[in-house]
């Protein structure tokens, strides 16, 4: 080690002692690491599963609920607009109500009649848009859908009244009367049944009725849908916009009950962790005490001691950390695929939480340890006693 | 000479074995409870689901068409078939009883009201409200109140056996009726004890026990539709398939697994004349609710099991690393590899065994805690779970402590001894 040329030998000395102390004390930390391969590999294992476990854990626990919103919305619509006392929509409706959702959520429209069949029988026919009905009510069972003008979807109980031998059939309301061929049948196990659909196109043409009500299927969390609520009810303002309960309360009930056992799962598995983590760690500082008997002998202040083994443990937790966290995020959206048929999302915002939580328990694996051993003569240590 | 070896060494070093007997008993103890709310969730969320609606209808066979719009009946009252009332109990009588968690007859009446010197024409409900109903020895009670939870009513909820109606909250509105107040329905004199909200048709409706429904529409007995909330399995290709089209076994199998096909099928078996079918909105979405939510707490659960595992292979570790002189001393007085680590197998099946007993029971608590605060109901552990979790753990315990076993036998005595790796 050669002396600066422009400094003063007291500054030497001094740059020097510096210079020794930082490399002795990272040479130490690194041979330390290096030495004992295995314990310290097995400790880095233990801190990267621990690390991983909580990082998809924590991931999962923030993305399951958009996850399962999605597969609430196969529930089909969760707020309607009807018009007010029972009279039609206006003709913008369905635009109006499409630009306040701007792709959040599916919209269909309903028209109804009662219409009469060829023998006198009443039947309600209703008139709505097949290719979102499609998406908004994907439980209907339905053996064909109409693609033509002048098609009809009947309702599985509806068949026998208007065309038992699948055979073409009219209907008449209010003297008009149109043409339908059935194209297929819906079956639902509810009032659907007991229709018949037309394209809105026929139906407003035949019997001159606008859509009374409009289906809404909303996504997001209930105070995102509260406000679709508001803004529809300020953009349509001829509609009463009602929620349906129904599924807006079984929805919130079986999310809520889900995060709270996710929540729980969580805790208990992050507390395992982190107590296989201090267990393991502390193993390994416990199993140093020559070490740390030896640099005590040789005069190391408990000041070093304590920011050499706290340095130890901070690094080994900053790398675990990292490490589990890519791994975790991995683990996250395998569980996404595999159960949800969607990946996770990666979420950055756990990071911080994850290396802090790290950095805490190995250092309170680092200080337990050798504030034991502190209280101890190193000769005592050094005899193994 | 064995045992006496075992046993000294639980007694002389009770703190460390007490360290790695809590290690292995907190592993069980996390295991256990999340195998059990594993094993415990689908019946759960199912229960939860079942607050989403009844999943079931049970129509008459012979049933017209229902022409409705917006909940107002369009069609002649007395048209068309009726289910009797008196077969309903018999619902409870199917095989699959224990999953039927609740039904409500409902018979839509049109009646007139006669207000301000108006008639008025209106629907009237009549159903159950929570009705007290008897098959052979078993009594239960059933209603709205439990099939429907999202209905609410302000106000009090009428007796089934009462004159009193709820009004619908539109209707109410409409009137600016309120509880208490007197209303006169085709001739009958009835009391409003609660305004009810539903965001649904019956919002528009009058809702009365079924008995009055009955007495005004003149067919005692008579029933239109009943809902039946039923637990029921995802349904998968077995459900769909065509009970006629099936051989013996088959048919069995699905007879007896609680699809919603097979519960309709043996609902329209107990009740004469009828015809029931799952309500596909409701039935079909929950299966795949139910998957989703499912195969989460499963592998969540399998996560749980893998960080208990660890954590008990890691406390295993340290304790037998940390008695490598022992093993020395052991290995200097001449015991072979094969006795050194038969005692150290044998220590640790003891602290597996000890350890898994205290974990289950643990764990058997915090799975009771944890049902009581999540879904104020218990989730019991099947006692056939103990020797399971007892046998991972004596696994994991062994497999935990392998490694470090193997390498301390492996030791030179001397270096052992030195205290030197």
């Amino acid at each position: 080690m050669k002396a600066g040329v422009s400094s003063t030998a007291r500054e030497v000395a001094g740059g020097r002692a510096q210079a020794q102390h930082t490399s002795m004390f990272l040479r130490m930390l690194v041979r330390a690491a290096v030495l004992r391969r295995g314990r310290a590999a097995s400790a880095l294992v233990a801190m990267v599963v621990a690390a991983a476990v909580a990082t998809a854990m924590l991931n999962l626990y923030v993305d399951v609920q958009a996850k399962l919103r999605r597969e609430f919305r196969n529930y089909g619509a969760n707020i309607i607009l009807v018009g007010k006392d029972g009279s039609s929509l206006p003709a913008d409706a369905l635009s109006q109500v499409e630009s306040v959702l701007a792709g959040r959520g599916v919209v269909a429209p309903f028209a109804m009649v009662v219409a009469r069949t060829s023998d006198g029988q009443p039947v309600v026919v209703a008139g709505t848009d097949f290719d979102r009905v499609r998406q908004l009510d994907r439980w209907w069972s339905v053996s064909n859908w109409p693609s033509t003008p002048q098609q009809a979807l009947v309702g599985v109980r509806a068949v026998s009244v208007v065309s038992p031998r699948n055979q073409p059939f009219d209907l008449s309301f209010q003297g008009h009367t149109i043409h339908l061929t059935p194209a297929g049948t819906v079956q639902t196990g509810a009032a659907e049944d007991s229709r018949v659909y037309l394209s809105l196109a026929d139906f407003a043409s035949w019997t001159g009725v606008q859509p009374s009500s409009i289906e809404v299927a909303a996504t997001g969390s209930p105070e995102e849908i509260a406000a679709v609520m508001h803004q529809l009810e300020s953009a349509v303002p001829q509609a009463e916009v009602r929620p349906v309960r129904q599924i807006m309360e079984g929805e919130a009930r079986v999310l809520g009950k889900t995060r709270a056992t996710l929540m729980a799962a969580t805790a208990l598995i992050i507390l395992t962790a982190a107590l296989c983590v201090l267990s393991t760690l502390m193993g390994w500082v416990f199993d140093r005490r020559r070490d740390f008997a030896i640099m005590k002998a040789l005069g190391a202040s408990d000041r070093l001691l304590n920011s050499f083994f706290a340095a130890e443990a901070a690094a080994l937790g900053a790398t675990g950390a990292v490490i589990g966290f890519v791994l975790g995020i991995g683990i996250a959206a395998w569980i996404g695929r595999v159960n949800f048929h969607a990946p996770v999302v990666p979420r950055f915002s756990v990071l911080p939480f994850v290396l802090a939580g790290s950095m805490v328990v190995t250092l309170l694996s680092a200080i337990l340890p050798i504030s034991m051993l502190r209280r101890l003569q190193p000769a005592v240590i050094l005899r193994g006693e | 000479m064995f045992v006496r070896l075992v046993y000294e060494s639980f007694r002389r070093q009770k703190r460390r074995k007490l360290l790695a007997g809590a290690a292995i008993a907190l592993g069980v103890t996390v295991a256990t409870a999340m195998i059990a709310v594993a094993t415990d969730i689908g019946d759960k969320i199912n229960r939860e689901l079942r607050t989403i609606g009844a999943n079931l209808l049970i129509t008459p066979q012979e049933d017209t068409l229902d022409v409705e719009i917006g909940g107002i009946n369009q069609k002649p009252p007395s048209d068309g078939a009726f289910l009797n009332e008196a077969d309903l109990p018999k619902i409870k009588g199917t095989f699959w009883h224990n999953n039927i968690t609740g039904f409500a007859p409902m018979l839509p009446v049109n009646v007139t009201l006669q207000r301000d010197r108006q008639t008025e024409n209106l629907t009237l409900l009549g159903t159950y409200f929570a009705k007290q109903v008897s098959f052979g020895k078993e009594e239960f009670i059933t209603g709205v109140r439990s099939t429907h939870p999202w209905w609410k009513v302000s106000g009090a909820w009428p007796d089934d056996g009462s004159r009193d109606v709820l009004l619908g909250e539109r209707l109410a509105a409409r009137f600016s009726a309120k509880a208490g107040d007197e209303l006169t329905l085709s001739g009958h004199q009835l009391r409003v004890s609660g305004i009810l909200s539903t965001g649904g048709n019956e919002d528009n409706q009058i809702v009365a026990p079924l008995a009055l429904a009955q007495e005004i529409l003149g067919r005692p007995g008579a029933v239109r539709r009943v809902y039946v909330s039923a637990l029921t399995k995802p349904e998968d290709a077995l459900a769909r398939r065509d009970p006629k089209s099936m051989s013996g076994p088959v048919y069995d199998r699905w007879y007896c697994s609680p699809y919603p096909q097979s519960i309709a099928f043996q609902l329209q078996e107990a009740i004469p004349h009828s015809h029931a079918e799952q309500i596909r909105q409701v039935a079909q979405n929950e299966g795949a609710v139910l998957t989703r939510i499912e195969g989460l707490i499963f592998l969540v659960t399998l996560a749980a099991l893998v960080a208990s595992a660890l954590a008990v292979s890691a406390a295993m570790a340290t304790a037998v690393f940390e008695r490598r002189a022992e093993v020395g001393l052991m290995k200097a007085l001449g015991a072979g590899r094969l006795a050194v680590a038969s005692v150290f197998f044998a220590e640790a099946t003891l602290l597996a065994l000890l350890g898994g007993v205290a974990g289950f029971a643990a764990g058997a608590m915090l799975a009771r805690q944890i049902g009581r605060s999540i879904f104020d109901s218990q989730i019991t552990i099947p006692p056939v779970l103990l020797p399971v979790i007892l046998g991972i753990a004596v696994i994991v315990t062994f497999a935990g402590s392998a490694a470090a076993i193997r390498k301390a036998v492996g030791l030179d005595p001397v270096f052992a001894l030195r205290g030197e790796l």
